[in-house]
């Protein structure tokens, strides 16, 4: 997909000079800058984080504020339903992204390119634009505070039919289709047997973006979920932060470290592959 | 797997298979019988396999949007029974000053977040098309502002902009020059909240924007080189023509991207986050929304604003399609 059209000539770039290293540097430094400094006001007391000059370096007190944000805050009850959220939200996306991504990729039917336009076309519909009834159905359902509400609307996602789409247009050659039709195949053994061996790397790369979106998800389990019902990790840190001014910052600040460590140790270990994903989704003209 | 698929494929005799036939005949039934299910199933398939995001998006997308729809047409508290306004909610929405200041405050941010966003990705991405060592370290560390929350960047950059004791006040302070007004000053918060969106992007971008540039031929830097263009004229000669389409598919992502901000300027704000700071120079047309339904209580006003939303978005869509289409006359009319 990425590879494969590119012509021989293409993409031999020329040597970085000692500025590109200078402003690559700056660029990182930019990046991980906050991140560091949210450790540094992890490892503090609150009172300390609000004096000027703010900390710099890390303190003794990193131990502590973990303590206070599981156990009075219950930053592990929002982990765990992060945690379950994210991971049904991503298999569900995967798999029903590929079945429909193959269809679309593969098969002949009526409306095949009108419902696929369509299917681009709702990835430009803001999620405003239904929270409204959808909070009524939620409360109506008694539904509100339970995860159901959050992982129900996110089952599957345009961006993931689309993802799988195209990679499988160029990855799945058709008579692997039409042999295995032959052979006396039906449908769902094709995908068994066919379509998710060819997909998988697809597959992996997409279930890696939807969980760190599911993850990250604000705007709906903000109105979805309360804090002080069963939060995800992002409406738990918005309880935290949006409260009155004897916020203990330092608390607020080791709750947000929670909700990142975890996504940034994915990105460390499969950081390539969640590269490779980003610019294979979204190059294809 | 492959036991159980085969048995239901060659089936079990069906109750209403014709028991008079002769035997030979049979076996032609279910062959018959088997072509028919072949071509039920090659038809039936495709329509299976999308029905779920069919689905989903009906129940959970379509729905709820003409039907927020038919709510902004009433007056709804929350809990109570709509009642009949007709196009009342949006004449009161033009005569808002609040709806107004949102509008104008969504696209003052969106300017200022996306523009130098892009740039800086097109840069970046131009920086990291070299041979470079360690190429994979810096395109994960460009990267890993995307894999934080909304959350916890806007709770973490609150504390770096705080105007009395955050860290970039401190160092404007170490560089000679005076404190800014981070939060309550109308073009200061709105810079704030920018850069919280710049950093949390320009990552992802960038790496968009590397992949594109290394798919452009290198043939044409060499003609580029031949000719005696310097690396700048290059860059943008051939690299910015050449990726174009992808320039294109940045811009329009982060446009419906920065028309639903929400999050960030919330929680900069803390306490007065919903209504986007003490004189909401900061509140955005989705604070505005939560602000009306959730506040408020008046469920038929967001859900106008809703609307007011989408009708922005079709306005966009439609003026690209113009552009696109003045573009295309007019290459048509040059060729």
């Amino acid at each position: 997909m990425r590879t494969k059209t590119r012509p021989s000539s293409a993409g031999r770039p020329l040597h970085a000079g000692p500025l590109t290293y200078v402003l690559l540097g700056v660029a990182t430094l930019v990046s991980l800058f906050p991140l560091y400094w949210n450790v540094v006001a992890a490892s503090h007391s609150g009172k300390r984080v609000v004096t000027a000059p703010a900390p710099l370096l890390p303190g003794p007190k990193l131990l502590d504020n973990l303590s206070y944000a599981w156990n009075q805050v219950d930053m592990g009850e929002a982990l765990i339903n992060t945690t379950i959220v994210a991971s049904l939200v991503a298999v569900s996306t995967v798999l029903f992204a590929t079945l429909a991504g193959f269809a679309f990729a593969k098969l002949p039917f009526k409306g095949r390119s009108m419902l696929l336009a369509l299917v681009v076309a709702t990835m430009t519909i803001p999620p405003q634009l239904s929270v409204i009834p959808l909070y009524q159905i939620v409360t109506d359902l008694g539904w509100v505070d339970q995860l159901q509400s959050v992982v129900l609307p996110s089952l599957v996602a345009a961006f993931g039919v689309f993802f799988m789409r195209q990679f499988l247009v160029e990855a799945l050659p058709v008579e692997l289709v039409e042999a295995a039709r032959v052979d006396g195949a039906h449908s769902l053994r094709i995908v068994w047997h066919v379509v998710f061996p060819v997909a998988r790397p697809a597959m992996a790369v997409l279930g890696m973006l939807v969980f760190v979106q599911a993850w990250n998800d604000f705007f709906w389990p903000f109105i979805a979920l309360t804090p002080e019902g069963s939060p995800t990790l992002q409406v738990a840190l918005a309880g935290l932060g949006a409260g009155n001014h004897t916020v203990d910052h330092a608390v607020v600040l080791t709750g947000a470290l929670l909700s990142t460590v975890p996504l940034l140790l994915v990105f460390a270990f499969l950081g390539k592959h969640i590269v490779g994903g980003i610019t294979a989704g979204a190059v294809k003209n | 797997m492959a036991t159980s698929v085969s048995a239901r494929d060659g089936g079990p005799p069906s109750p209403d298979a014709p028991p008079s036939r002769p035997r030979p005949a049979r076996s032609e039934d279910a062959a018959r019988r088997r072509g028919r299910l072949h071509r039920w199933d090659v038809k039936a398939a495709p329509y299976l396999f999308v029905s779920p995001f069919f689905l989903t998006f009906a129940a959970f997308g379509l729905f709820p949007l003409l039907y927020t729809g038919w709510l902004s047409l009433n007056r709804v508290e929350l809990g109570g029974d709509p009642q009949w306004k007709g196009l009342e909610n949006y004449t009161d929405l033009a005569t808002s000053e609040f709806f107004w200041n949102a509008l104008l405050n969504t696209f003052t941010i969106g300017v200022i977040s996306t523009v130098p966003q892009l740039m800086m990705a097109l840069g970046l991405a131009q920086l990291l098309n070299t041979k470079l060592r360690g190429r994979g370290f810096f395109r994960v560390a460009v990267l890993a502002p995307y894999a934080t929350s909304i959350a916890a960047a806007t709770l973490v950059f609150a504390q770096l902009f705080n105007t009395d004791y955050g860290l970039i006040n401190s160092a404007l302070g170490w560089a000679g020059l005076g404190p800014v007004d981070w939060e309550s000053s109308k073009w200061p918060a709105q810079i704030a909240i920018s850069v919280i969106v710049i950093w949390r992007w320009t990552g992802y971008n960038a790496l968009i924007y590397l992949a594109a540039m290394q798919a452009v031929p290198h043939d044409l830097y060499e003609a580029a080189a031949l000719d005696g263009a310097t690396r700048w004229r290059q860059f943008v000669s051939v690299t910015i023509p050449s990726i174009r389409p992808t320039i294109l598919f940045t811009i329009v992502v982060s446009t419906i991207g920065s028309t639903q901000l929400f999050g960030e300027p919330m929680l900069y704000g803390g306490s007065l986050g919903i209504s986007g700071g003490s004189g909401n120079q900061y509140q955005t047309l989705s604070l505005l929304m939560y602000e009306k339904g959730w506040v408020t209580g008046a469920l038929g006003q967001a859900s106008a604003i809703a609307w007011v939303m989408l009708l922005l978005l079709l306005l966009l869509g439609a003026g690209r399609v113009l552009v696109a289409r003045a573009r295309a006359r007019r290459t048509k009319l040059e060729g």
